[in-house]
């Protein structure tokens, strides 16, 4: 199992660098496709089956879909450089760096310790079913709530006259 | 690492597994292509391939010749990468998906159960919508890299409809999941053996999900058409409306390769209907140990062809949908009907569970 | 068994592309998927804390996220789209009509 992890965790950070370095919208879709399935395959290697196959459903099946779609749709080409873009890189990257040099100190101190994984919970699709119907069934019932929102706001933004 | 000697041959069985699945398919294949041409041409009163071997059965094999030999041609302003990833995409996701079919029980080989399935997943059905929701990209993306206007408009127009008929597709086999409790396709096929029994009587039908669940058999079809983008449903490739659809611009081996991913992907949903509704594998079963264990294989075998030839037959059949119409009867028709199906089905579980 | 930290370490790494990319592109599409990446990067936190933790709760968390996803797409690239049909641009430097 080590060894997939590295092989993935180097393939979704090539991946997800690859999202934010490509000019053309659509390879930048394709690259996060790469990155959401092998973020699968590592929720596999944490024993979440079920999520891991949720995830290439939802995500990369349909999410990601909708968005190869508006692409191909707005038929949107490669994107120039601005005065914007300019500014944000020199103000973004020492930001970032210290940022991200921040939350990896925070880690190496904080988690080093060698937490000891305990044995695997069942995340089968019965299991998170049972915990999702009886403990978190009220934050369910409002997704379906959400949902019914996100579906009439995206009808009346997309539609030219109702 | 040293490798136990039981692991190797579990290794080897299931390399062997791999090897022997993709031979058969590939074979299959080809020869339904043949019985495709052959089938609708006696339907329009033609003979159909004839001439190469008995039958024009040796055809695959020529058809097969004049895609590798042929000029691949790639037209200019194409996106290279992409273009040339579409057909590859679309030919190893419709492989993927057999990684999880069973095809028929167990046998014991030195002492070790041996099941006739590459994987068995806890989430197979799950697994397998997830790689056939994948397969969309490869319609999409060759589209939209051939830089031309009719294979944009077939990428779009498949886009919206494959969408579109996988929420069908999959609401209409919940029924089944809640029947049998699993998502494990092996456990569902178990869960359909013996016969139906009726107020203490048996009635001696097989007990198939089919009899319990006709209305979800119904719509997964149509909806299994519509994911395969056969016709009635072929909006996406429209010979004469789109030219050829999202491959117009695809020649040679390129072209070769949605094609067998089409035919493999009618050959993935018919498995899944003889599994979700039919009993996989189960049938009359009798003589030596040996028969026990290759006539599972044949029922599994007969049925999908059953399908399959029910495929052909409404090519040779139904006329094509207009695209508003296609849109309109998955999601004003088929969507609630799947719907309320579940929700019958609900109630019926939960009367008789109590 | 591969320590959590490195989950983590992953995690973070992701996120702070995801936000390198919501920073630097122009590209209202873009942007937006540096968004998803963000919330797949969370989203791979929550799962190794379930891991480690031994219960299933931070997977459920993965689950209304995705959930969320979903909606904030089909929401967000709806508003892109009539953005574009009024706008004719993808740019979200030309996209400046509240400036005086």
């Amino acid at each position: 199992m080590v060894p997939v992890f590295y092989i993935f965790a180097a393939l979704t950070i090539i991946a997800a660098l690859s999202v934010i370095l490509q000019r053309t919208p659509v390879y930048s879709a394709l690259s996060l496709i790469v990155v959401l399935c092998s973020l699968a395959v590592l929720y596999v290697s944490l024993g979440a089956k079920f999520l891991a196959v949720i995830q290439v459903i939802v995500y990369a099946g349909a999410i990601m879909v909708l968005f190869v779609l508006v692409i191909m749709l707005l038929n949107a080409g490669r994107e120039r450089h601005t005065e914007g873009s300019r500014l944000a890189r020199w103000l973004g990257v020492p930001l970032l760096a210290a940022f991200l040099v921040e939350i990896l100190s925070v880690i190496w101190n904080g988690l080093s310790s060698g937490a000891v994984a305990p044995p695997a919970p069942d995340a089968g699709p019965a299991a998170v079913g049972a915990l999702l119907f009886r403990h978190y069934v009220l934050p369910f019932e409002v997704t379906s709530i959400l949902i019914l929102v996100a579906i009439l706001g995206a009808v009346v933004l997309a539609k030219k006259q109702l | 690492m040293a490798l136990s000697s039981d692991t190797l041959f579990l290794l080897g069985v299931a390399v062997v597994k791999v090897v022997v699945v993709l031979l058969v398919l590939l074979t299959a294949i080809a020869y339904i292509v043949w019985l495709e041409r052959k089938l609708v041409a006696h339907i329009q009163s033609r003979w159909g391939p004839y001439r190469v071997g008995p039958y024009g059965l040796m055809q695959p094999m020529a058809d097969g010749l004049k895609f590798l030999f042929k000029e691949d041609i790639v037209p200019l302003e194409v996106d290279r990468f992409v273009y040339w990833l579409a057909p590859f995409l679309s030919f190893t996701l419709a492989m993927l998906t057999f990684a999880v079919i069973p095809f028929g029980g167990s046998f014991k080989l030195f002492g070790h159960e041996i099941y006739l399935q590459i994987a068995d997943l806890n989430v197979g059905l799950l697994y397998i919508f997830a790689v056939t929701s994948l397969g969309v990209y490869s319609i999409a993306l060759a589209g939209w890299s051939s830089n031309s206007k009719y294979p944009l408009f077939g990428g779009l127009r498949s886009s919206a409809q494959m969408i579109s008929y996988e929420l069908s597709l999959g609401l209409a086999v919940v029924g089944t999941l809640m029947i049998s409790g699993s998502l494990s396709l092996r456990d569902i096929v178990n869960s359909q053996t013996g016969t139906w029994h009726l107020a203490g009587t048996n009635t001696f039908l097989p007990h198939w999900n089919i009899f319990v669940q006709p209305v979800g058999f119904i719509v997964y079809f149509i909806a299994a058409i519509a994911e395969t983008n056969r016709i009635p449903f072929d909006l996406p490739e429209g010979e004469t409306e789109l030219v050829g659809g999202y491959h117009t611009e695809y020649s040679s081996f390129k072209f070769a390769m949605f094609f067998m991913a089409e035919y493999a992907n009618m050959v993935t949903v018919s498995c899944i209907a003889t599994l979700l509704f039919f009993g996989g594998w189960h049938g009359p079963v009798f003589g030596p140990a040996w028969l026990h264990v290759l006539l599972p294989v044949f029922w599994f075998a007969l049925k999908v062809f059953c399908f399959l030839f029910f495929y052909i037959w409404t090519r040779g059949t139904l006329p094509r949908f207009r695209y508003d119409q296609l849109m309109a009867f998955g999601w004003k028709f088929l969507l609630p009907v799947a719907l309320l199906n579940i929700l019958a089905t609900s109630f019926v579980v939960a009367w008789i569970g109590t | 068994m591969v320590p959590l930290s490195h989950y983590i370490a992953l995690s973070a790494i992701l996120f702070v592309i995801g936000a390198a990319g919501f920073i630097f592109r122009r590209n209202i599409i873009t942007v937006f998927m540096c968004i998803e990446l963000m919330l797949n990067a969370v989203n791979l936190a929550f799962m190794a804390f379930s891991r480690f933790r031994g219960n299933l709760d931070g997977q459920l968390f993965v689950f209304f996220v995705i959930v969320v996803a979903a909606a904030e797409a089909a929401v967000g690239l709806a508003l892109i789209i009539s953005l574009y049909r009024s706008r004719d641009t993808l740019a979200i430097d030309e996209l400046d009509s509240m400036k005086l």
